[in-house]
């Protein structure tokens, strides 16, 4: 076909929140390179989105996720279509598998990308190096099919173009024996007391506080704006404040009034739990960290002498 | 139980980067390395296997000559021997070839087990150990919590979304990639670090493993992001930088 193909993730019926972020995606870059435009989703279907066509992919095997049988399903369903671009969204299932089944192609996965243009007819994509200070051009090379994934939010979901696509049901050939991972129960470990997403205010505190001890510091400025404190991942996996005040792709993702970030230098996982907050403040000590990319005002400084000297001023 | 462990070496965390003329590279003169530090966890997920199943743990690293210091200091942990895969200064690798290049490092080892972190700090692909269990033939599982040995098979803790986990089975051999932070990172010793001078590092050469295939991206270039929002930023001292910060929220921004 040398279309673009959107892979969709669902589960239990329900799209996963970045599949329509993935359609749109296709979608444009679909109308800028002149291809038609096609999803497939396993074990479940979408609508509503004008597609040439969405595929069904169906098998008992398919019920519960596994690397080695979405690698396999996904495998054929691309060398009977031959789509020129494959594209996923960038969630922690497609990391999972995607790698493999483009390694499975001989290609390689272009994960994460935040951009992208037409450069004389070819597609460049820009993904982000060292944790969001550099940025690359990438190109593909050599013929398709093509494998990349879009970071969350690089695309919008309201920019989807709505109508309709013909459902076709795609059946793979697979066995029990070429599924090597037997998956079990899906849980959570604690309920979430604080739900962060309510608050219209969040002091957020990383790795810049160095210790626990000093977490009070930050508490007294979430006090005086009458914030929710929360944190980086770092934090909590350190134990310092509570794994449910962690905010990030593996945390809770807010966009509160404000968000001001102290001491956390905004690697991807944690900017896209919080970029859509309508005011971001950024208190840093090295100028160049990521954070004050999406920061609408930043300090440059040592929060040990900023933090009180912000509590302070708030107070006059 | 015999273990591998896939580490890199990359800028520290805080190294202010340059682009240099290239504009393909990044300025190494003025750099300090480490060891990635997803890597420092599957490590540590690799010696706490060892201790608890005995074994051998084996250090894998591709990178130029100054990659033999985070080797050192992997040995100095506890790893017992390493393989250095010695790649040319600055030598752009794609994660599919340095995949097909570890592999081939690691033929005659008939490892059990093979970790590596999730993710690297520096390019950030996310899939060089999910790469290298297909190049090698292996069941993988990803963003790995805890790991429960038993015989031929493990039991692994996935991390998903949002706050969800899996356990996952399946047998060995298999690749893992190690979430970090899931537990606490050792220091090596004093006799560790003199014991990791007598420790085995075999080197090879990356130019004699690799197939040359046609690479299937190209980097057509790097550079220091535009600033996507114009950000207001006070440099002056606390004070001064407080009090304007605070001005501006009230009456510009409104939010408080």
């Amino acid at each position: 076909m040398s279309g673009i193909l959107a892979i969709l993730e669902q589960r239990e019926g329900k799209l996963h929140k970045m599949a329509l972020e993935a359609v749109v995606a296709a979608q444009q870059i679909g109308e800028e390179l002149g291809l038609p435009v096609f999803a497939a989703v396993v074990g479940g279907s979408l609508d509503g989105c004008q597609l040439e066509k969405v595929h069904v992919v169906e098998h008992d095997l398919l019920k519960d996720y596994t690397p080695d049988g979405y690698s396999i399903a996904l495998a054929q369903l691309i060398k009977l279509h031959q789509p020129a671009y494959v594209l996923f969204p960038h969630t922690y299932q497609v990391r999972d598998f995607a790698p493999k089944l483009a390694a499975s192609f001989g290609r390689v996965f272009v994960s994460d990308v935040i951009s992208h243009r037409i450069d004389n007819g070819a597609l460049v994509l820009v993904r982000q190096l060292f944790q969001g200070k550099i940025n690359a051009d990438v190109a593909f090379e050599g013929e398709a099919p093509h494998f990349f994934s879009i970071q969350a939010g690089a695309f919008r979901a309201d920019c989807l173009k709505p109508g309709t696509a013909a459902v076709e049901t795609f059946k793979p050939e697979l066995s029990a024996l070429q599924i090597r991972t037997k998956p079990l129960e899906l849980f959570r470990e604690s309920a979430r007391a604080v739900d962060l997403t309510a608050a219209e205010i969040i002091v957020s505190v990383g790795r810049g506080i160095k210790e626990a001890e000093n977490i009070p510091i930050v508490q007294k400025l979430a006090d005086a704006l009458g914030a929710e404190l929360a944190a980086s991942r770092p934090i909590c996996d350190n134990g310092w404040l509570p794994m449910e005040r962690q905010v990030g792709s593996s945390g809770q993702t807010v966009a509160p009034k404000m968000y001001v970030a102290v001491g956390i230098s905004g690697a991807i996982q944690h900017l896209v739990g919080m970029k859509g907050a309508k005011t971001i403040v950024a208190i840093n000590k090295d100028p160049e960290a990521p954070i004050f990319e999406v920061a609408d005002y930043g300090i440059v400084g040592d929060l040990f002498q900023v933090i009180p000297a912000i509590v302070e001023a708030l107070g006059k | 139980m015999k273990i591998v462990v896939a580490i890199k070496q990359v800028p520290a965390r805080d190294s202010l980067l340059k682009v240099d003329s290239s504009g393909l590279h990044i300025e190494e003169a003025d750099l300090s390395y480490e060891i990635n530090e997803p890597d420092a966890y599957a490590l540590e997920a690799g010696l706490q296997l060892k201790e608890a199943q005995g074994g051998e743990v084996i250090v894998l690293c591709a990178g130029p000559d100054r990659a033999s210091q985070t080797i050192r200091e992997a040995l100095a942990k506890g790893a017992d021997r390493a393989i250095h895969i010695e790649t040319e200064d600055g030598a752009a690798s794609d994660p599919l070839a340095l995949a097909h290049i570890m592999a081939k490092a690691l033929a005659s080892e008939q490892p059990d087990l093979v970790l590596t972190g999730l993710q690297s700090d520096d390019l950030g692909y996310g899939q060089t150990g999910v790469v290298l269990a297909e190049v090698m033939g292996l069941p993988h599982a990803t963003i790995i919590m805890h790991v429960e040995a038993s015989g031929a098979s493990i039991k692994v803790k996935r991390e998903l979304e949002d706050g969800w986990f899996q356990h996952v089975e399946m047998p060995l051999p298999a690749l893992l990639t190690i979430q970090s932070g899931a537990t606490k990172l050792r220091y090596a010793t004093l006799m560790g670090i003199k014991k990791a001078k007598s420790k085995e590092v075999k080197r090879l050469a990356a130019a004699e493993l690799t197939e040359a295939a046609a690479p299937s991206i190209s980097i057509r270039r790097i550079y220091l992001p535009e600033k996507s929002k114009r950000s207001q930023i006070f440099d002056g001292p606390p004070k001064e930088a407080a009090a304007q910060l605070v001005e501006k929220l009230r009456f510009e921004a409104r939010v408080i």
